[in-house]
Order: structure tokens, then C-alpha cells, then sequence
């Protein structure tokens, strides 16, 4: 095996478009290490990103924030400007794992980890992120739902790295929020979870509207249905019901140890619910 | 193999060693330096047995590479008390009988330290929330909350 730490995207590009056997993109380890303990990949080639300029800030720019790919989730927590504009996207980042995890973990990782149960894709999805990825063709920025194919399976091609995530500037207005259910209070695997991002007229109605659900479906769902019903509204009880059923009837979960098809559905539904009205306070509705 | 040359500083110290591109910290920390205070519990980042500071951040050293500490600093229970001077923390853990075993309590101290770093004044609520990436299977944790409280009085008036 061989460990590299390049200075540019291109070398690191260049590293893994030629590697011959398994190799892995290192950010903050905390799947990777924990697959190969596993014996799940021996890779033949680790290309540590950390050093790569830029790739380890969060930038502000005219059109929002660029957090680069190898930006632990503490940072993110830390940056108050993003707590400010993307609160569920923060809350989402500093759900994943403990202190120690935070301390490592991605939330580019996360995204290409692939896990339907990833906590801040949701969140992610719902704010309309986008992944801005290098490979060996040059660079395209892709929405982040693109990247997720299966439970650990990317769209990527072969010697392409997510490099940064991009977030929008937020509007007046504006209101994002994340929730999970575990059965204990920290340090778990999502049931089902929910990401609402809500922006609203003057009045006080919702103009746009995006939700998505995770651990719902072999990979996270966009329910663009479920955004579509909130348009125009202010959260009455009806369209919230209306939201819930939506939701509850584009799961397509699995029966597992963390809980049933049943349990799955029914918690998809009350947490949109919950979530939508947390946005909706976060943008300033009443 | 040749193995990854590695320079870094551990406690203050300058180090340098050749380790496997695969060995993790907590591998080359115990088995190449002899500092075996961070202790393997799970090896997978649940039990925080392994936690050091690394450039100021908390981490598992179960979950690092050994060739990723290059041009870091890297904290370790072993720099925590000064000679014979125990760190505020180590003596309130003695204090408040705060261990049984032993094996998870150096992560807990560590991880305790960072955690009064970055607040000083923990409520026990956000003491435990902080200390929610260390297991224990011994005391119930009560008694390393209080130990924590009471280190953090201390400190405070320091």
C-alpha cells in the first residue's frame, strides 16, 4: 500500500485516474479507516487531500459559501457566518458521530460514503447544495442528489474527487432546519430523518419549498411533490397533513434492526411535519 | 517496505519515525513509541479509549493514520501532568474515584480537557453530551461528571 499526500487537485487527480489496484480518498478517515479495519477495502493507494489548497477552508464568496472537502464537521459548527444563513445544514453536520468523529468527519465524506442514513445529505439536498467535482476531464459542479447512486455507490467516475460543497447566499426570508429520530439521545445511526428548506414572500407565505427524507430509500430522496404542496402556504394544519402523507408515501425503506417498513414511513411523515415548521420559524414565519 | 518517514511533535517533543502506510496512530503512538496510554478499546471511533488532541482538535487515534500526524502536534495523556504535578483533571478523577478499570479513563481525561478548553464552565448536561464519544462500562459515568465539575471549579479559580 502506499500513502500519498499531493499539494493539487491535479496530482491527486492524476494520482487516482493511474492507480492500478483499490484506492481511496482520505479526508477525515472516519469510514474509511473504520471500512479497512473491517476488512471491507485494502486499498493500494490512499491520497490524503488535507494538504490540497484551499480544500481544508470555508469560503465566503459573492454567491455563498464553499466548504472544501476536507473541512471537519467541527469547523463547520464553529463558522458562524454558515450557522447564520444554513442553520439545518450545520445542525445536520454536527449530529454525525462524537466530539472525536466531529473532530475528522466530512460532510463530503458523508455525501460519498453513500449511506441512505447519511445525516447531513438530507439537509444538504433540501438546500440545494451543489458538489463541485475534478477528474481527470476537468471540473463540473453537479447537484449533491446526483452523487448518491445505491448504499455506497456514487456516480464518481474513476479519478474524480468531490473537491467542495457549495451553498447558495441566502435571501431575506430565508429558514432551514434537520431532524433524526434515534432511539437514544446522541451518537446513533438515523432511523429515518428529514431536511426542510423553506424561503418566503413578505407575507409571510412560502415561495420555495425543498424537502428530503434519508434512510427512507436506498439513497436520499428529493420529494420535489412534498416541496410543491407547501408553495404558497403558511403551514396551515391542512397542508402540513397533506406534507406528512406525501412523505410518508414516497418512502421506500427497508425492514432492518433500526426499525420496520411500517415505523419507517409513519416517522418519515411526522418528522417533515416537525421539521417544516422549525424552517418555517428559522425564516421568520409566524 | 521502507514505510512513510513521519516528523511531528508529540507533547512538546520532536519525534520522527518510520511507520506502514496503513498503521494508525494509536499504533505507532503505542507499539513504536512506547506511549501506551491511549488505550485500544474498539479500534472503530465508538469508545474514545484512543482519544488524543491533534492540532488542537479531539480525535480517536484509532481512526488516524500514523503518516497523517506529519507536521502536526499531537497531545497525549502522557504530556498532561507537569513531573509529579497532576493535571487538575487527573487529581479530581482520583478524588471523586472517577475509574475502576482504568482502560477508558486516559481518553476520558483527554477528551475532558479539550471539552474545558473550548468551555469552561460546562453545564453537567453539555459534560455529558461532551463526553457522549467516551465509554465506560464501569462507574456509571455519575462520578466522572462530578470529578469533571469539580476540576473545572478549580480550574476556573487557577
Amino acid at each position: 500500500m502506499r500513502y500519498i499526500r499531493p499539494l493539487s487537485i491535479e496530482d491527486a487527480v492524476g494520482e487516482l485516474a493511474k492507480a492500478v489496484g483499490p484506492a481511496a480518498i482520505l479526508a477525515g478517515g472516519s469510514d474509511l479507516l473504520v471500512r479497512m479495519k473491517g476488512g471491507f477495502i485494502e486499498p493500494e493507494l490512499i491520497v490524503d487531500i488535507k494538504r490540497i489548497g484551499g480544500l481544508a477552508d470555508i469560503t465566503e464568496t459573492a454567491d455563498g459559501f464553499r466548504i472544501g472537502a476536507a473541512v471537519p464537521c467541527a469547523v463547520l459548527g464553529e463558522n458562524k457566518a454558515l450557522r447564520q444563513a444554513w442553520p439545518g445544514v450545520v445542525e445536520a453536520a454536527n449530529l454525525i458521530g462524537s466530539k472525536q468523529v466531529q473532530g475528522r468527519c466530512t460532510i463530503t465524506g458523508n455525501l460519498c460514503n453513500a449511506s441512505p442514513a447519511a445525516d447531513s445529505v438530507p439537509a444538504l439536498v433540501a438546500a440545494g447544495a451543489k458538489a463541485v467535482v475534478a477528474g481527470p476531464s476537468g471540473k463540473r459542479t453537479i447537484a449533491v442528489e446526483s452523487v448518491p447512486t445505491g448504499p455506497g455507490r456514487t456516480s464518481l467516475a474513476k479519478g474524480e474527487i468531490v473537491e467542495a460543497i457549495l451553498l447558495d447566499k441566502r435571501p431575506e426570508h430565508a429558514g432551514d432546519a434537520y431532524l433524526r429520530f434515534i432511539p437514544r439521545t446522541e451518537m446513533d445511526i438515523a432511523v429515518v430523518s428529514a431536511g426542510v428548506n423553506l424561503t418566503l414572500d413578505d407575507k409571510g407565505a412560502i415561495k420555495t419549498a425543498r424537502v428530503a427524507l434519508g434512510a427512507a430509500a436506498p439513497t436520499v430522496l428529493l420529494v420535489e411533490e412534498a416541496g410543491q404542496v407547501l408553495v404558497g402556504s403558511k403551514l396551515d394544519e391542512a397542508t402540513l397533513e397533506r406534507l406528512a402523507k406525501i412523505c410518508s408515501g414516497a418512502c421506500r425503506p427497508i425492514d432492518d434492526k433500526r426499525g420496520t417498513i411500517e415505523f419507517r414511513r409513519k416517522v418519515a411523515g411526522v418528522l417533515a411535519r416537525r421539521v417544516a415548521a422549525i424552517a418555517y420559524k428559522r425564516a421568520g414565519g409566524k | 517496505m521502507a514505510g512513510v518517514a513521519v516528523s511531528t511533535t508529540i507533547n512538546g517533543d520532536a519525534v520522527e519515525y518510520l511507520c506502514q502506510p496503513d498503521e494508525t496512530l494509536l499504533e505507532v503512538l503505542r507499539d513504536r513509541l512506547g506511549l501506551t496510554g491511549a488505550k485500544e478499546g474498539c479500534g472503530t471511533g465508538d469508545c474514545g479509549a484512543c482519544s488524543v488532541i491533534v492540532d488542537g482538535r479531539l480525535v480517536c487515534s484509532c481512526l488516524v493514520l500514523g503518516a497523517e500526524a506529519e507536521g502536526r502536534e499531537v497531545e497525549t495523556i502522557e504530556g498532561m501532568a507537569h513531573g509529579d504535578q497532576l493535571h487538575p483533571l487527573q487529581q479530581k478523577f482520583l478524588e471523586h474515584a472517577a475509574l475502576q478499570c482504568g482502560i477508558c479513563t486516559p481518553g476520558f481525561l483527554i477528551a475532558a480537557k479539550d471539552l474545558l478548553a473550548k468551555n469552561p464552565s460546562p453545564t453537567e448536561e453539555e459534560i455529558r453530551f461532551g463526553l457522549a464519544g467516551n465509554l465506560c462500562r464501569c462507574t456509571g459515568y455519575d462520578k466522572i461528571v462530578r470529578a469533571v465539575q469539580d476540576a473545572a471549579n478549580v480550574m476556573k479559580g487557577a
